[in-house]
C-alpha cells in the first residue's frame, strides 16, 4: 500500500505552499510533504515580483509592463502576466489583513536594515509604516546587541538615497537582553509574552521597558522604526502596544536572515494548508520515484506512478495521480552542483549548463552570473523539458527557485516567481486530475 | 522474572574504556562541520534560545563548537547541558549538518570530563537517564511506590537532595506491567509467519501505561499480525541527552542484538513512542556501529505509521465509531514525531472516526523533552517553552489531550489538568471495540488467511 493523494507536492516553501493551496481549493486530495525548513526563514518577508529588468535597468516602479519584455523561456513568460496578477490576488486571499500594498501596482519603496530602498509589490503589515515614499520623519531604533542593524548608519545611508524625509538612528540596550548573541527569536519570544525584565528602573515587563528606554530618544518624529524582532505569534499586539506607549506609528525594518518575517509568513502559509485541509508531512526527504505506464500510447512520456519518502531510513512509498516540484534552488538543495554537472536530485529532471565548469560563473563577482539561472526549463504548462525539450514526465509540473531562467537576487523576483509559477502548477495539477 | 526485570547492568561482563568521540565520530563530523555556511536557520528553531538568552543556540553547539574544539584543546562549554534534545534544529538545516549527532558526542565528552562522579548532578541525571533500572523497583511494589512518590514529603527531599523539581508527580507505576500482561495471556494468540512484527515497547508503556502497549496489541492482531515481544533495554533516549553515552551503548547493543534477531525471523520492528523510534532509527546510526544497527534501522517503524503503508487503515478506519469515553482531542506532534514526518498521521487518521477529532495544537515544543524539564534547573525553562503549547490547548475545541511521547503527555497534563491519551487506545477504540477481552483475534483469524 502507498500512502495516497491526488496531486503530491514536494517542498514546503513558498512555491510548494501555494501550489498546495491553489490544487486543494479545486476539490482534490492534497499532500505536501516536506524535507527542511524553507528559504522563507531567510529571506525578508517582502514579495518582490520584479525590481529590475534582467538587463539591471530599474529600480522599476511599475513591474507589470516589464513583464511584457522578459526573455523566453524567463518564470514569468512561461505562465504570463495575468497569471502574476491572478497568483498576487490569491496571495492577497490568504494573507489577509497580514499583508498590504494590494492597492496598487506599483511597486513599494521599503527601506532596509542597510539603509538601501528595496522596490517590492507586497509587504507585511508591520512594515506599512516605514514605507520611503511617506513624508514623515523617521526614527530608527538598533540595539547594541543585534549588530545587523546599525540605526545610525542606515538612517544616513537613507537620506543619502534622498528619501522625502528626515530619517534620524539611535542606538538602545534592549532591556531584558543580556547575551551579545541573543536570537531573534529571544527578541520576539521577551515581547510576545511580554516578560518582566530588570531595567535600571527596578523590574519591568518587556514592552513597557522597552517603549520607556526609546521615548527619551523621540524628538518630535510621528513614527520609530525598529530591526523586525517585534513579537512572532503576537507580533500585531506587540506593535500596537509600542505605538500605543510611545505615541507614534511603529514600524520594522526588513532584516537579513534569519528573519522573524519570513517566518511568519511560514506560520501564515501552514496554518491557511492545514485550514485548507491539506495534508502536510515534514522532516522527510522525497528521495526516488517510480514511473508506471506511459501516457498517451507507447511513445508519450512516463507518468509517476510514485515516490518514495525517506523517513529516517524506512522507505514509504507515497502515490498520486499529479505531481508538483518544488525543492528549491541552490540554496533550498532542489538544485545540486558537483564539480561534474548540474543536476536535479528528485527526479534527475534536465538541468541545461555549460558543459565546461569554468562556463558556470564569470570572473566579475558582479557581472551577470550564468549560474544564478541554472534550473529546469518548462514548457508553458510548467512541466519540465529535456535536452530535446520534450516531456519528461507527463504528470509533473515545477514551480519556484527550482526554475531556470531567472536570476532572482538580481531581479528582485523571488517571492513573485514562488507564487506565480506555485499557483499555475498547482491549479494545473489538480484539473489534471483523472 | 520476566525478561524486562533481568537487571542488565551485570551482562556486560568485559569492561569497556568509555572513549567519547571514537574514530568512525570523528571521520563522520568533519564535513558535516565544514557544511555549516552559518544561516543561523537551526537557531530560529530552537526551543531553549528562545526563551533563554544564555543558552548560544544550536549553531555554537554544534558546528562551531566542533570547529573550535579541533583547534586546540578547548574544552566543550558547559551549556552544552542546557540543550534538551528535542532534535528540532536537525530538521531545520538545509545544509543536512549532523547537529543533534554532534550535541550528543559533544554532551559525553563534556559529562566524561567535566562532571564530578561524586556530584549531585551526575547522580541525579544517572538516574534520570537509568529509569528503566530503577522502574522494576516501583513495579514490584506499585501502590507503595506510588504512594511514597506522591507524598510532598519525598517531593521535597526529591528536590533538595537530587535536584528534582519539587512542582512534577512523578509518573504512576501500573499494577501489572506489559509484559506480566504478556507472559499471563500466553503472548501472541495469532500466528503468522507472513505478517510479523516485534514490538519495542520500551520502558513507559511497560511500566506505567501498559494500555498504551495493549491497544498496539489489539490493533494488530486485528490486522492479523503476529506479535513478538523481544529481551529488550531502554532506547537510550535519556542516556543520550544526559551524555550517558557509554551506558546508552551498552543498552543499544542489546537492543540491536534483540532486535535484529526478531528481523531475521521475519518480523519488522514497531515502536509506540515517538523517542524510541527516533532513537533506534536515527541516533544509533549515528552514534554506533554494532552490527546489524543498520539493519535495525531500517526494518523499524512507529506503529500507526506501518500499518498505514501495509494496511488499508484508511478504508479500515471510514466510519469506525468510539464510545462516548473518546471526544475531541487537542493533539500535540512530539518533536521526535516531527522529525521522522509523523506530524500529520494522528490528524488525518482520527478525522476518519466518528465522534472524534483531533485539532492539532501547533508546532512549538512541550518543552519537557525526556529528563530535561525533570531537572530542577530546567523547571522553569521547561514551562515556559511549553506555554504556547498550553495556550493552544486551552484555545482548542477539546479538554482531553492527545500525542505519541510519554514525557510530552507528562507535560501536557502538568501544564492544562487535561487526562491525556495515546493515539493507539483511540485506534484500538475504533477497531476492535474496547472491550478488555477482545484481543480481536477472531476477527483476524479471516484476515490473516
Ligand atoms: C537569503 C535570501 C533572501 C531572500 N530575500 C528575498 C526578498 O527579499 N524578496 C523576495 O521576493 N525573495 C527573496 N528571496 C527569495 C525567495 O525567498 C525564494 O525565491 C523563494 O522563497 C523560493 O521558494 P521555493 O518555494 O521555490 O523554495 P524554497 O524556499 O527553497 O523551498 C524548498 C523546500 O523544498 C524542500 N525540499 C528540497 N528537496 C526536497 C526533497 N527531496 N523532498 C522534500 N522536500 C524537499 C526544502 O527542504 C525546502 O523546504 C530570498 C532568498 C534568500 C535565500
Ligand atoms: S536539540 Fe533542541 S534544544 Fe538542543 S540545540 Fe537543537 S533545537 Fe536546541
Ligand atoms: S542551519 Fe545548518 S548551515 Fe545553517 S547555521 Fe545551522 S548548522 Fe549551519
Amino acid at each position: 500500500m502507498a500512502i495516497e493523494d491526488d496531486v503530491l507536492v514536494v517542498g514546503g516553501g513558498l512555491a510548494g505552499a501555494t501550489a498546495a493551496l491553489a490544487a486543494v481549493e479545486r476539490d482534490v486530495r492534497v499532500r505536501l510533504v516536506s524535507h527542511k525548513q524553507s528559504t522563507l526563514r531567510h529571506a525578508s518577508g517582502l514579495i518582490d515580483v520584479l525590481g529590475y529588468t534582467p538587463a539591471g535597468e530599474g529600480p522599476l516602479s511599475d513591474p507589470f509592463p516589464a513583464l511584457a519584455d522578459l526573455p523566453e523561456g524567463h518564470p514569468y513568460e512561461r505562465v504570463g502576466a495575468e497569471a502574476v496578477r491572478d497568483a498576487l490576488a490569491f496571495f492577497d486571499g490568504i494573507a489577509g489583513d497580514a499583508y498590504a500594498g494590494a492597492h496598487t501596482d506599483a511597486n513599494a519603496l521599503v527601506p532596509t536594515h542597510g539603509g538601501t530602498v528595496k522596490p517590492t509589490a507586497r509587504y507585511p503589515a508591520a512594515t506599512a509604516a516605514g514605507l520611503a515614499s511617506d513624508d514623515r520623519d523617521a526614527l530608527l531604533v538598533g540595539f547594541g546587541t543585534l549588530p545587523d542593524f546599525e540605526a545610525p548608519l542606515a538612517a544616513a545611508h537613507l537620506e543619502g538615497a534622498g528619501v522625502p524625509f528626515a530619517a534620524r538612528g539611535v542606538t538602545v540596550r534592549f532591556p531584558g537582553i543580556e547575551r551579545d548573541d541573543a536570537k531573534v527569536t529571544r527578541y520576539a519570544h521577551l515581547l510576545d509574552r511580554d516578560e518582566r525584565v530588570e531595567t535600571a528602573a527596578g523590574e519591568s515587563t518587556a514592552r513597557t521597558a522597552l517603549a520607556e528606554t526609546v521615548r527619551p530618544h523621540l524628538e518630535g518624529e510621528s513614527r520609530v522604526g525598529f530591526p523586525a524582532v517585534l513579537g512572532d505569534d503576537r507580533a500585531d499586539a506587540v506593535r500596537a502596544d509600542l505605538a500605543d506607549r510611545l505615541g507614534v506609528d511603529v514600524f520594522e525594518v526588513p532584516m537579513g536572515p534569519p528573519s522573524l518575517p519570513g517566518l511568519r509568513l511560514e506560520d501564515l502559509l501552514f496554518d491557511a494548508l492545514s485550514d485548507a485541509g491539506v495534508r502536510v508531512t515534514t522532516g522527510v526527504p522525497v528521495v526516488d520515484y517510480e514511473t508506471g505506464a506511459h501516457g498517451a500510447g507507447s511513445s508519450g512520456p512516463a507518468r509517476i506512478d510514485r515516490v518514495t519518502v525517506d523517513r529516517n531510513g524506512s522507505e514509504v512509498p507515497h502515490s498520486a495521480d499529479q505531481y508538483v516540484l518544488a525543492t528549491g534552488g541552490l540554496v533550498g538543495k532542489g538544485v545540486e552542483s558537483d564539480r561534474e554537472r548540474v543536476s536535479e536530485p528528485v527526479f534527475d529532471c534536465h538541468v541545461p549548463h555549460p558543459a565546461d565548469r569554468y562556463d558556470w560563473f564569470v570572473d566579475d563577482v558582479f557581472g551577470d552570473q550564468p549560474y544564478a539561472r541554472f534550473g529546469l526549463p518548462v514548457d508553458r504548462d510548467l512541466r519540465p523539458l529535456d535536452a530535446d525539450d520534450a516531456l519528461e514526465f507527463a504528470n509533473l509540473r515545477a514551480a519556484g527557485a527550482v526554475l531556470g531562467g531567472h536570476d532572482f537576487a538580481a531581479e528582485k523576483s523571488g517571492s513573485g516567481v514562488s507564487l506565480a509559477t506555485g499557483y499555475v502548477a498547482g491549479r494545473r495539477a489538480a484539473e489534471g486530475c483523472r | 522474572m520476566s525478561d524486562a526485570e533481568r537487571p542488565t547492568d551485570d551482562s556486560g561482563d568485559e569492561f569497556e574504556p568509555i572513549e567519547v568521540f571514537p574514530e568512525a565520530g570523528e571521520t563522520d563530523l568533519r564535513p558535516g562541520a565544514d557544511d555549516c555556511y552559518k544561516c543561523s536557520t537551526c537557531d530560529t528553531e530552537c526551543p531553549v534560545a528562545e526563551v533563554d538568552d544564555e543558552f548560544p543556540g544550536p549553531k555554537f553547539q554544534g558546528p562551531e563548537q566542533w570547529r573550535l574544539k579541533r583547534q586546540d584543546d578547548h574544552d566543550i562549554d558547559e551549556s552544552v547541558m542546557k540543550c534538551s534534545n528535542c532534535m528540532r534544529c536537525d530538521s531545520a538545516c538545509p545544509s543536512d549538518v549532523p547537529l543533534s549527532q554532534m550535541h550528543n558526542t559533544a554532551r559525553a565528552e563534556y559529562v566524561e570530563e567535566n562532571v564530578s562522579k561524586f556530584s549531585r548532578e551526575y547522580w541525579r541525571n544517572r538516574m534520570l537517564a537509568n529509569y528503566r533500572r530503577l522502574a522494576p523497583l516501583g513495579a514490584m511494589f506499585p501502590r507503595t511506590a506510588n504512594f511514597v512518590t506522591g507524598l510532598s514529603a519525598t517531593r521535597w527531599l526529591g528536590e533538595k537532595l537530587l535536584g528534582i523539581a519539587g512542582e512534577r508527580e512523578l509518573p504512576e507505576f501500573a499494577t501489572e506491567t506489559f509484559r506480566e500482561w504478556w507472559t499471563k495471556r500466553g503472548g501472541a494468540r495469532v500466528e503468522n509467519s507472513d505478517k510479523r512484527i516485534a514490538y519495542f515497547h520500551g520502558c513507559y508503556s511497560n511500566y506505567n501505561t501498559p494500555e498504551v502497549a495493549k491497544a498496539l496489541v489489539r490493533v494488530y492482531e486485528h490486522f492479523g499480525y503476529e506479535i513478538m515481544v523481544p529481551e529488550q533495554d531502554c532506547s537510550g533516549t535519556p542516556m543520550f541527552a544526559n551524555g550517558m553515552l557509554e551506558d546508552a551503548r551498552r543498552a543499544a547493543e542489546t537492543n540491536v542484538r534483540e532486535l535484529a534477531a526478531a528481523i531475521d525471523d521475519g518480523a519488522d520492528v514497531v515502536a509506540s513512542c515517538s523517542s524510541c523510534s527516533m532513537s533506534l532509527r536515527q541516533e544509533y546510526p549515528e552514534l554506533f556501529d554494532f552490527e546489524d544497527t543498520e539493519a535495525v534501522a531500517e526494518n523499524t517503524w512507529d506503529a500507526v505509521e506501518y500499518l498505514r503503508v501495509h494496511e488499508d487503515l484508511e478504508t479500515e478506519l471510514e466510519g469506525t465509531a468510539v464510545g462516548e469515553e473518546f471526544d475531541d482531542f487537542a493533539y500535540h506532534a512530539p518533536c521526535h514525531a516531527r522529525n521522522q514526518g509523523l506530524d500529520g498521521q494522528t490528524v488525518e487518521l482520527l478525522g476518519l472516526i466518528d465522534g472524534v477529532e483531533a485539532h492539532d495544537v501547533g508546532d512549538s515544543c512541550s518543552g519537557i523533552s525526556g529528563t530535561y524539564g525533570w531537572k530542577a534547573e530546567n523547571y522553569e525553562t521547561s514551562m515556559a517553552i511549553g506555554a504556547e503549547m498550553f495556550d493552544h490547548m486551552d484555545d482548542a475545541d477539546a479538554t482531553a489531550g492527545l500525542t505519541e511521547c510519554p514525557t510530552c503527555s507528562m507535560q501536557m497534563e502538568h501544564g492544562t489538568g487535561y487526562e491525556i491519551t495515546h493515539t493507539l487506545e483511540v485506534l484500538a477504540a475504533a477497531l476492535v471495540g474496547d472491550g478488555a477481552d477482545a484481543t480481536g483475534a477472531n476477527a483476524t483469524g479471516a484476515r490473516a488467511e
